[in-house]
């Protein structure tokens, strides 16, 4: 009997793994699918425009007032820090920098992958439960390109902008605690940041990221949804997965681009 | 929510959106390093350049002029070359005295010019003859301290 257990745990170890495996590469598969059924989607731009109504408009606010309170923790956590060793000059620098390189894609992206993909993820994989999928292959409709392909572009194409509206939020903030209610001068916390943070590569390596986080939140949030067990239950655990994976594979993707980015500048 | 209302709302957010990235470029960045001002490129032998990295500022009288482009070891003399990039309007003469400085104790290191008399005027690809390290504060304080040490002790009165 013991012996019976310890070989049922292995196989379910070796099918997990094999099925991780499998899942990954039916993962790439579909990647390419989707990426040779995107043309529909800029033909018919209505389509996508409808997507980024839903993922890039509606997150807007959750992503602005999330700016503005990040940026203004970092403010006053910043400013206590800095002036302790009498740089409280440099809290433009600090904030600026910390949000335009790692918060404000970071954050955002976490906030869009549980905001929007999460709402995708549902939305496809209840389309499949109740074989509107199915519908419109016999109707030859391509669900990949009418369904799919426009709710990743859209993602892709809000990702940047929301990390870029979150950082500025966040900036001001930043200017709100900092300048207006502790005191520091706004013309040091302006002109500081300025002199210390050049549009390329600090901006850039943002949006870079932003642009990379979007394309693995949303392949994330359609692939879930579209291999969902189409059950009320698989629906749900799809949606969950969406969430972490989508989250897991930002913090790890900020690690590696970071490291790259660093390349070559005397850090790493 | 009929098609033209989508739109403006999508039309705002995209505005909106590339409005936030243009205020992270000329607001919170600096621009000015992007757009690629016609420069002229100057080589600098150093015997140590002390903490200098890649693009830390060139100045002349404290204005920058120009940045650092390039740090590489002469495999031969085992001096750091570094090559600058100085804008076009600024010309500097032939016995230009560059030198390593620090701006403040703690601060960024920058490469500091000071013109000479020489009547001729560096050109594209030109060499600095006259230059200055890096001045390494452990070498100054150990130099100190062995002076110190090994000097005569003063004979009392």
């Amino acid at each position: 009997m013991p012996a019976d257990a310890i070989v049922r745990s292995v196989r379910q170890l070796g099918a997990g793994a094999l099925n991780g495996v499998a899942r990954i590469g039916f993962a790439a598969r579909f990647f390419g699918a989707l990426i040779t059924h995107s043309p529909h989607a800029f033909w018919r731009f209505g389509l996508t425009v409808r997507e980024i109504y839903f993922s890039g408009v509606l997150s807007l606010v959750i992503i602005m007032v999330s700016g503005v309170f990040v940026g203004m923790v970092l403010a006053l956590q910043g400013f206590d820090a800095l002036s302790k060793y009498g740089a409280g000059d440099s809290l433009g620098i600090f904030v600026a920098l910390s949000l335009a390189r790692e918060l404000g894609p970071v954050v955002a992206g976490l906030l869009f992958a549980s905001r929007a993909g999460s709402a995708i993820t549902a939305e496809i994989g209840l389309m499949k439960t109740t074989d509107q999928l199915a519908a419109m292959e016999m109707m030859a409709v391509d669900p990949l390109a009418r369904i799919v392909a426009p709710r990743f572009w859209a993602g892709v194409i809000s990702m940047p902008l929301l990390a870029a509206l979150f950082s500025v939020m966040g900036v001001f903030g930043a200017y709100i605690v900092g300048v207006r209610l502790i005191g520091a001068d706004s013309g040091t916390f302006w002109g500081n940041m300025r002199a210390g943070i050049d549009f390329w590569p600090d901006v850039t390596n943002g949006i870079i990221k932003s642009f990379v986080f979007g394309i693995a939140v949303s392949l994330t949030a359609v692939f879930e949804g579209y291999t969902a067990q189409p059950t009320a239950e698989g629906v749900a655990t799809a949606t969950t997965r969406t969430v972490v994976f989508g989250s897991l594979a930002i913090l790890a993707l900020d690690f590696l681009l970071t490291v790259f980015m660093f390349r070559g500048t005397g850090v790493v | 929510m009929n098609r033209s209302t989508l739109d403006f709302w999508v039309g705002i957010f995209v505005l909106i959106g590339i409005g936030a990235i243009v205020f992270l470029a000329l607001r919170v960045g600096n621009l000015t390093s992007l757009t690629t001002t016609p420069s002229y490129r100057v080589e600098a032998r150093f015997e140590n350049i002390g903490g200098l990295k890649l693009r830390a500022p060139v100045k002349a009288a404290g204005v920058a002029v120009g940045r650092v482009d390039r740090i590489t070891l002469d495999p031969k003399s085992y001096d750091a070359v570094v090559t600058m990039r100085i804008d076009k309007g600024y010309e500097f003469t032939k016995d230009t005295i560059a030198s390593i400085l620090t701006s403040g104790l703690l601060g960024e290191v920058y490469i500091g010019l000071s013109s000479g008399g020489d009547p001729q005027m560096l050109v594209d690809g030109g060499e600095i003859k006259k230059t200055q390290s890096a001045v390494v504060l452990e070498k100054l304080i150990s130099q100190f301290l062995f002076d110190k040490a090994s000097a005569p002790p003063e004979v009392s009165k």
